[in-house]
């Protein structure tokens, strides 16, 4: 039975092998949540490795951007949002191609300065007097979630500001404008030790979904989907997980 | 300007400064076609949008008034005295204009953030932080909108008949009566355009401000970025929100019509 499912499972790999085409050709255009920047850019370069004349492009921005960009006539190929929410919308417009798929998961971290000055242990502490803290907007997925680790903490606190994207959050608390926002785990790991983080505890912490798509109209559909491929793979899944974010 | 006789554009002339025309007036006609008219009034009532007015009315007429108690001085010294490195200064204090206003709000940040030059000792001796505060949008906006204030003011010293002021002096009046009932009531069509230019400019202003003040309704979102996030949320809000900026741009420019358009 094993040695039956294994059989199907590597015809249908030859299959869709040979749908590809055995080299795709040519360029696209790779829209990406902010928190994914590093890691596309290396999965980027890897994909650039494994194809000769291969060129892959990328917009990264806060996901709701990227979405209003889209709808607005953008050309991409890939669409890869931080949630759910930002996909179906894309889907609802009848610009996505085909189904999305989950191709990573993502937890949440206070982030403060390096040396954790204000003595930040929890997200309780975000709400003592003096503490400047500064989320993503609640249209990015960075924040949103953030409000709801927040709530499911019990902790009533007003950001200082509402920031576009999540980078933007890490470099406030980089340059030393706020004390502490709440981001992604692997946004914390991509500082390194500009900045340092705080765990946030399982029953309050909040796990992000991150799907990807062909965008409809795709100028490259071919190679757009080979590269969706290659970030579902084992080596490309290795990338993401370098990065700190967890498998699909 | 000379005795110039009007005459028929040669067809490629027209052709192209028609394009170069439409290359203006199409967007605006895709703003006012897109604008849903029937939801306008729900939308410039809306919480928010009332908020960012408020808030962009304050920031901006506060930093008018800070580019006028500032701005008018510098213009004099510029006019009337000279001194080593005078046009280096002035090409300091003009560059705003010309500078990307992103870049200018990470020059406040690093000169008036909390860990800035001048802000970690205002933190530390005042315990006064700039970003995320109205005040900070007030500073962002004067360091983009001022040198339109300041230049147009200089202009109007340099051009203006000092005769009038010597006559002024010769029959006794002292410097300061000679600044308040002379040389500032003979520049007054020059004051007058340079707040107005300097209040219009800070009115737009975004790049500085969401990079040095950040973003949060009712304390540094102003009405720039209000219509910037609700493109992401309610796009038919934005263009609404839009237009309104676009009809007090163009109000401006109505207002200074002498002074831009020629007297035609």
């Amino acid at each position: 039975m094993k040695a039956l499912l294994a059989a199907v499972l590597l015809g249908a790999a030859a299959c869709g092998m040979a749908q590809e085409g055995p080299h795709p050709t040519g360029s696209i255009t790779v829209f990406a949540a902010a928190s994914l920047t590093d890691a596309f850019k290396t999965l980027g370069l890897r994909f650039q490795g494994q194809h000769e004349a291969v060129t892959v492009d990328f917009n990264f921005a806060g996901t709701p951007t990227l979405v209003t960009q889209l709808e607005n006539g953008a050309q991409a190929d890939v669409f890869a949002s931080a949630d759910g929410t930002n996909m179906d919308r894309l889907k609802s417009d009848g610009l996505t191609a085909g189904d999305s798929r989950v191709f990573a998961h993502n937890k949440l971290e206070i982030v403060v300065a390096p040396g954790n000055p204000r003595h930040i242990s929890s997200l309780a502490d975000l709400a003592m007097p003096g503490v400047i803290y500064v989320a993503a907007g609640p249209s990015v997925p960075a924040g949103k979630y953030a409000g709801q680790a927040l709530a499911k903490a019990g902790v009533k606190v007003t950001p200082r500001s509402l920031e576009t994207d999540v980078k933007s959050v890490v470099s406030k608390v980089e340059l030393g404008e706020a004390d502490a926002g709440i981001v992604y785990t692997t946004d914390v790991k991509a500082a390194g030790d500009k900045v340092a983080g705080v765990a946030i505890p399982d029953q309050y912490n909040v796990t992000a979904t991150y799907p990807i798509v062909v965008v409809k109209g795709a100028p490259n559909p071919s190679l757009a989907q080979a590269f969706i491929d290659y970030v579902l793979s084992t080596a490309g899944q290795a990338v993401l997980a370098s990065y700190g974010f967890q498998p699909a | 300007m000379g005795s110039s006789r009007p005459e028929r554009a040669p067809a490629w002339i027209a052709v192209l400064a028609a394009l170069g025309a439409a290359f203006f007036i199409v967007p605006l006609v895709g703003l006012v076609v897109r604008t849903p008219w029937a939801d306008a009034w729900s939308s410039l009532t809306a919480a928010d949008t009332v908020e960012a007015l408020r808030l962009s009315l304050i920031a901006s007429l506060s930093s008018t008034a800070v580019a006028l108690v500032l701005g008018v001085p510098l213009a004099w010294v510029y006019a009337r005295v000279e001194f080593p490195g005078k046009n280096v200064l002035r090409a300091l204090t003009t560059l705003p204009m010309v500078l990307p206003p992103v870049v200018g709000g990470i020059a406040l940040l690093l000169a008036f953030g909390r860990r800035g030059l001048v802000g970690q000792w205002l933190d530390g001796a005042f315990g006064i932080t700039l970003p995320f505060t109205t005040a900070g949008v007030v500073f962002a906006e004067t360091f983009v909108a001022m040198p339109f204030l300041v230049l147009t003011v200089e202009a109007g010293l340099r051009s203006m008949d000092r005769r009038f002021e010597e006559a002024a002096r010769t029959l006794g009046a002292r410097r300061w009566t000679v600044l308040t009932r002379v040389t500032l009531p003979m520049i007054a069509p020059s004051l007058a355009a340079g707040a107005v230019l300097c209040w219009a400019r800070a009115l737009g202003e975004f790049g500085a401000t969401i990079t040095f003040a950040g973003n949060f309704p009712g304390v540094t979102q102003t009405m720039p970025l209000a219509v910037y996030l609700l493109l992401e949320t309610n796009p038919e809000g934005s263009f609404i929100l839009s237009l309104v900026l676009l009809l007090v741009s163009l109000a401006v420019l109505v207002g200074l019509r002498h002074r831009w358009l020629g007297s035609a």
